[in-house]
């Protein structure tokens, strides 16, 4: 009877994994094997080996490590500064807030501050540096993407942060560690959940951007997402763009096993 | 007899957010003794070892190591160890690794860490345990663990705060008897949280009875239950009936409408006094013999000894702790020894309370 009942309930959630989940991954994986003039065959797959596209791939996987790097740099410790702040909950909004903007509206902000003649820039000069091409280049792009990311790695920080027992700090304390043994040998590793769940967070989207190596980067760095959107939109070789897209999600599925089950517990 | 004097509070206040939670407390810990601080929760006894621990620090007052100001010490930098409430032990480390951590701050060579972290094990009864994960572990085990990553590194002090609560009766009644035979084999200091009297009667050297962030009386156990200072302490360490009386004189006392001889002195003439007596110092008795006669209201079985409850003729209740039962409405006679009257003078200070007691009892037992 009871479970009849939760049957029932599971139809909407079935449904839109199997419409909206399911079936494009099966349609991605379905299109990779053909070529531009419809014919089935494997030559994507070869294609995907050639000397251009795994470079394309290595340089994916380490802006998406880069930024990764970066935005646990700041978000760690912002987050443990934010635990124990009074009023935490308003700073928390003001963390999570910018994620309510459009991505397109904060990268065109972005644009007119590191622009030649941006904010950026005029502080330069007026101390003495000189204007410098800061967009479009790698630094603007990693740049921007943490800033992007930031409250995406702060939060499953700072939520296992709060989890954490206070009385395992006292304790190592107590036992004669200092301020950074305490760090090392028992808040890290206690949110350790947390860390793995904001590096997922971070780094599957990051392997993915593609508006932003346009807008920001000016090509100058190109993804395997920005290869995608131009096999679709441009070339309009789905079959090329299909077969990125299944290399992408094989390296989701890597990067999600191998941050253990407490990662995948959260998703 | 200055270097026995290890921990010292001199007129010590915490305030936490302007509320006072101690109020000038004074007192002294020696060295190697097993001492309790006694008091209902909320009276202020964890934030006591948390400032001898150093998670905080006094509002006023000083707090003193061997004579050595330690106020604004870190707790790290202090040779005292916590058993903590919540046993707070790391649940990503075995218990191996839980009880070696202080010893890895410490930088002991590896091979000296094996030896010592077995040996604290055995001190626990835990031989054999090390590769046990802590989430595997039952109650009393945790307990175990917790005192051995304490006592491993060798601590001057040791910090038990209610470490039996959790503990079921049994366990909690053979913990109490290993801990204080842990303490005497160490021969380490041990101060020791509880909200239990009998736990702290059973243990301590030295009770401290604490009550609203004040110090009500200390003293060995013996002292503070035979001789309570107030009604505080008389009513949360056992069982007591206090009674209003007057001293006529030096060891003569009157309540309940009659007189009656004490071991009391050092009172004003007529002073209105409490009159203190253990349920188990009543003695019953035929109708018409004993000291005072009471109407027997209610009787309770509580396996040891029945707990009968009865009136005099006064209006005064009266809690007998008796081997023999009594019958429900029957008169009954209640005998007691001089020495089981115990007087207490309304709002005396432990100092004075303290003085007058020494100024009689030094004459009878020297
Ligand atoms: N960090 C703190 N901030 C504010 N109040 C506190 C803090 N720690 C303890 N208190 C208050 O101090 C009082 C005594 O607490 P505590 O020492 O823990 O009592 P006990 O251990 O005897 O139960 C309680 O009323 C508690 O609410
Ligand atoms: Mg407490």
């Amino acid at each position: 009877m009871t479970k009849k009942l939760t049957n029932i309930y599971l139809i909407p959630y079935a449904l839109w994994i199997g419409l909206f989940v399911l079936a494009p991954l099966a349609m991605v994986l379905y299109y990779s094997f053909f070529t531009i003039q419809g014919h089935f065959s494997f030559v994507n797959y070869l294609r995907f080996f050639t000397p251009i596209y795994l470079k394309m791939a290595v340089s994916s996987i380490g802006y998406a490590f880069l930024i990764t790097l970066f935005t646990l740099l700041i978000a760690y410790p912002t987050a443990y500064l934010l635990t124990r702040l009074k009023n935490r909950r308003l700073w928390l909004l003001l963390i999570i807030l910018p994620t309510w903007i459009n991505v397109l509206l904060k990268a065109y902000a972005f644009i007119g501050l590191l622009g030649t003649y941006g904010l950026a820039n005029s502080l330069a000069a007026l101390i003495g540096i000189g204007r410098q091409q800061i967009l479009f280049t790698g630094f603007s792009f990693v740049f921007v993407s943490v800033y992007l990311f930031i409250p995406f790695m702060i939060l499953p920080i700072y939520n296992s942060l709060e989890k954490l027992n206070s009385s395992y700090v006292d304790a190592a304390h107590d036992l004669g560690a200092s301020a950074g043994a305490t760090f090392r040998r028992v808040i890290f590793p206690l949110t350790l959940e947390g860390v793995k769940s904001g590096c997922q967070a971070v780094f599957i989207p990051a392997l993915s951007l593609f508006m932003l190596t346009r807008l920001i980067a000016g090509n100058r760095v190109i993804t395997l997402g920005t290869a995608i959107e131009e096999h679709f939109l441009v070339t309009q070789d789905w079959g090329m763009g299909a077969t990125i897209a299944v290399f992408l999600i094989l390296a989701m599925v890597i990067v999600m096993a191998l941050m253990g089950k407490g990662g995948l517990k959260r998703w | 007899m200055a270097e026995k004097m290890m921990i010292q509070f001199d007129h010590v206040t915490k305030k936490f957010d302007g509320e006072t939670i101690l109020r000038d407390i004074s007192f002294d810990i020696e060295r190697g003794k097993f001492y309790t601080l006694l008091g209902p929760s909320g009276c202020g006894k964890t934030t006591i070892l948390r400032l001898i621990a150093g998670f905080l620090e006094p509002t006023e007052g000083t707090l003193t190591f061997d004579g050595q100001l330690v106020n604004k010490i870190p707790p790290n930098k202090r040779q005292v160890n916590t058993v903590f409430q919540d046993y707070a032990l790391f649940p990503h480390l075995n218990v191996f690794e839980n009880v070696a951590f202080g010893l890895r701050i410490n930088k002991l060579a590896s091979k000296e860490i094996a030896p010592r972290v077995k040996e604290a094990l055995h001190f626990v009864n835990l031989d054999g345990y090390q590769n046990r994960e802590i989430s595997d572990l039952s109650g009393g085990q945790k307990q175990r663990v917790a005192i051995a990553r304490a006592i491993v590194n060798r601590p001057q002090v040791l910090l038990l705060d209610e470490p039996l609560s959790a503990l079921d009766l049994k366990l909690r009644t053979a913990m109490q008897f290993e801990l204080r035979q842990l303490q005497r084999r160490l021969g380490i200091t041990f101060i020791f949280v509880t909200h239990d009297q009998e736990e702290a009667l059973a243990m301590s050297d030295e009770i401290f009875v604490l009550n609203q962030g004040k110090i009500e009386q200390s003293g060995s156990p013996r002292s503070i239950y035979d001789e309570p200072i107030n009604r505080f302490v008389a009513d949360f360490i056992g069982e007591s009936n206090i009674i209003p009386g007057k001293m006529p004189q030096d060891r003569v006392v009157s309540f309940a409408g009659k007189t009656f001889n004490c071991v009391d002195q050092g009172f004003n003439k007529n002073e209105s006094v409490e009159v203190v007596i253990r349920p188990e110092d009543l003695e019953l008795k035929q109708r018409g013999e004993g000291l005072l006669q009471v109407r027997v209201e209610s009787q309770l079985f509580r396996g040891v000894h029945y707990e009968i409850i009865g009136k005099d003729e006064a209006g005064n209740s009266w809690m007998i702790h008796s081997t023999k039962s009594a019958k429900i409405n029957d008169e009954i006679g209640l005998y007691f020894e001089p020495e089981a009257i115990h007087i207490m003078r309304h709002g005396e200070s432990e100092e004075d309370f303290d003085r007058r007691l020494e100024s009689y009892e030094g004459a009878d037992h020297d």
